[in-house]
């Protein structure tokens, strides 16, 4: 089971088992956005801030 | 032996839509991979690396950086879904427009001006209530429902004040009480794909602002708009999203080149992930 620890908060945030690098999470505690940056061992990073021009 | 074709999906994040993307890709077999356009480079004198690709899916959630990799491909000579000259237009919702009455297409009435004095005074033209939308962007973010003239000079001097020079290209379109919905359809080559109504109490229906999506049956006039919407602006996979005015009909909003589609495949049941495959697929064996 992959778990990490929000970079935010420090809580212990348990990553589901088809999650993929490059996904957004958000933690439980504090709701912080949270991109997965790496599996097994996993590893998350505060996800990038909303730019002006993304969207679809 | 057949060349087995290689395609690349360039991405910014592994939204539910590349989930489903990747996993059409491995279900095909297809050798793929993923670019993430945080990480890419172009070299201009060294095309070689990226003409490696039979095709490339662009997914990118930044519209900068999903254009001028789109740029840079196609001058490499690369096929990309969608096309540069596609994302340029459909990026730019007051291009989009251009492109739409170019094509003598029905549309919500639209104006610009670069100024916020004659941005005014278009708006006075119109009469309130008006829209304004800032030509790139997405999810309903920054649209601005002026419903006096106090709201317009206010709205207008922040934009010019605040904003980057972009949001001095000001885009002016009449506000039109919508039943509660809009119409998004997907448009895959010369099909439509299928079609949902966004409902929302909010003016802005989008699904990122909480829009609730349900099956809308694709009649041969809605049919015959989105292919002709998505015609004139260079076709690809792309969602046509379409107003119903009270007196005038449908009217195409605006036109997506790189959809989410969270809402609409489960609504739909249509695996859109697979069509989009198929389509690039499609434009990779052109080349070969």
């Amino acid at each position: 089971m992959n778990t990490v620890s929000c970079p935010e908060c420090e809580a212990e945030i348990t990553l589901e088992a088809n999650v993929e690098v490059g996904e957004i999470i958000v933690c439980s505690d504090c709701g912080v956005d949270l991109e997965v940056t790496a599996l097994n061992p996993a590893a998350v990073e505060l996800a990038p801030m909303e730019q002006e021009d993304w969207g679809e | 032996m057949q060349k087995r074709l290689r395609i690349g999906v360039l991405y910014s994040r592994v939204r539910v839509e590349e989930k489903w993307i990747f996993g059409a890709m491995e279900k095909r077999g297809i050798d793929y991979e993923r670019l993430d356009d945080r990480a890419i480079s172009f070299d201009l004198e060294n095309p070689a690396p990226w003409r490696a690709f039979d095709a490339v899916l662009e997914r990118s959630i930044s519209y900068t950086s999903g254009l001028y990799a789109l740029r840079m491909l196609n001058a490499f000579g690369v096929p990309t879904v969608n096309t540069a000259a596609v994302a340029e237009i459909c990026g730019d919702k007051l291009t989009t427009s251009a492109m739409l009455a170019k094509a003598g297409l029905p549309q919500p009435h639209n104006a610009t001006a670069f100024t916020p004095e004659a941005a005014l005074e278009a708006i006075e033209a119109f009469g309130y209530p008006v829209v304004l939308k800032p030509v790139v962007g997405s999810w309903g973010r920054l649209l601005a429902k002026i419903n006096d003239r106090d709201a317009a000079e206010a709205v207008l001097e922040h934009k010019a004040t605040l904003g980057s020079v972009q949001h001095s290209v000001f885009y002016i379109q009449e506000y039109i009480a919508k039943p509660g919905r809009d119409i998004r359809a997907i448009v895959i080559g010369d099909r439509v794909l299928t079609a949902m109504y966004r409902k929302s109490e909010h003016w802005i229906t989008n699904t990122a602002r909480g829009g609730q999506g349900e099956l809308c049956p694709i009649t041969p006039e809605i049919e015959a708009l989105c292919l002709g919407a998505a015609q004139a602006v260079g076709g690809g996979v792309l969602a046509v999203d379409l107003i119903e005015h009270p007196e005038r009909g449908y009217l195409i909003n605006e036109i997506n080149h790189t959809m989410e589609f969270h809402t609409m495949q489960p609504v739909s049941g249509i695996d859109i992930a697979d069509e989009i495959v198929s389509y690039t697929i499609q434009n990779a064996e052109c080349r070969m």
